[in-house]
């Protein structure tokens, strides 16, 4: 947590401003993304595997919209502070949490359940609940007026 | 959720990212016994019905120096949750906006967003000004700053392990 935020170099940049989005639909994309920018598919190549190295870059990939593709939920419990640890480990545990979150708040565990079928995300939390005698709210989204995590970085 | 059978399995090979190779679009076909112009084919329809929302980069923000994190929650009525939930996605300090249920009485809060910035006290500010800005300073909200990540990666939308 303490760590030094990582600085990408000039041409990890430039990909990071201009491919969040619209990667190359093309038989050759690195080639292309190349292309836009001017350099060589063998240094955008470098530029990504820097990126992935400093733990910047997740995955070059595709982002679901929530509901088309199966169900997901948002979770929240109310756990006691020395619970904290155990529970949070017990809810890593399940290969359908993608995201779990400590907040500042009475319900402090915040994880977000994905699976095929809504069916399977009511059982992962049911069997939370039953595992940790804790309660879970289950938040599912009703509308989306936004889903976009590929926002600008301000370089400075 | 009427993809067909192909197009999930191309959904769940490409969960473990695009590999690096010259021609990725066909290794990745070649795990699913697709070939390189059905994948490009399949992809290109799965963005025009927006099944994928964003093809790209997908970064780790908190190591680019987003360290903070906030959930904005308000408890709006459900007359004015839509618009309302509109008039926040525009700001550009809002990353994600979601309605949600409420779950009474413990949970009362229907309008959820995200705002991300480099430390606590640029995003309280953000969260101070959005609220100013967008005429719900009196709503009833509470904002939930991110203490500790456990967990952070894509979903996956096949059989868990």
């Amino acid at each position: 947590m303490a760590t030094e935020p990582v600085r990408p170099g000039p041409l990890a940049r430039r990909l990071i401003d201009r491919f969040q989005r619209d990667l190359p639909l093309a038989p050759e994309p690195w080639a292309a993304m190349a292309a836009a920018l001017g350099v060589s598919e063998a240094e955008v190549l470098a530029a990504l595997d820097e990126l992935e190295a400093a733990g910047v870059l997740a995955r070059v990939g595709a982002t679901v919209t929530p509901h088309r593709a199966g169900w997901s939920t948002l979770a929240a419990m109310a756990v006691p502070e020395a619970r904290l640890p155990a529970v949070a480990e017990l809810v890593n545990g399940y290969g359908e949490v993608n995201h779990n979150y400590e907040r500042g708040h009475h319900f402090n565990l915040w994880f977000v359940v994905t699976a095929p079928s809504r069916q399977r995300v009511e059982a992962v939390l049911a069997e939370i609940e039953a595992r940790t005698g804790i309660a879970v709210l289950d938040l599912p989204l009703e509308r989306a007026f936004k889903l976009d995590l590929g926002f600008q970085v301000p370089w400075s | 959720m009427e993809l067909s059978p192909d197009e999930r399995r191309l959904l769940v090979a490409l969960e473990a990212g695009l590999p690096r190779v010259h021609r990725p679009f066909a290794a990745l076909g070649a795990r699913v016994g697709l070939e390189e112009g059905e994948v490009l084919r399949l992809l290109r329809g799965l963005l025009e019905r927006r099944v994928i929302n964003r093809l790209g980069l997908i970064l780790r923000h908190h190591e680019l120096g987003f360290r903070a994190n906030a959930m904005l929650v308000l408890d709006l009525p459900e007359d004015e949750v839509d618009v309302a939930g509109a008039v926040l996605a525009a700001d550009p300090a809002v990353t994600l906006c979601y309605r949600r249920p409420r779950r009474p009485p413990l949970w009362p809060y229907n309008l959820f967003c995200m705002v991300h910035g480099r430390d606590r006290v640029e995003v309280e500010a953000r969260i101070r000004a959005l609220l100013l800005d967008a005429g719900l300073a009196a709503v009833p909200h509470a904002v939930l700053f991110s203490r500790r990540r456990h967990k952070q990666r894509g979903a996956r939308y096949g059989e868990a392990a």
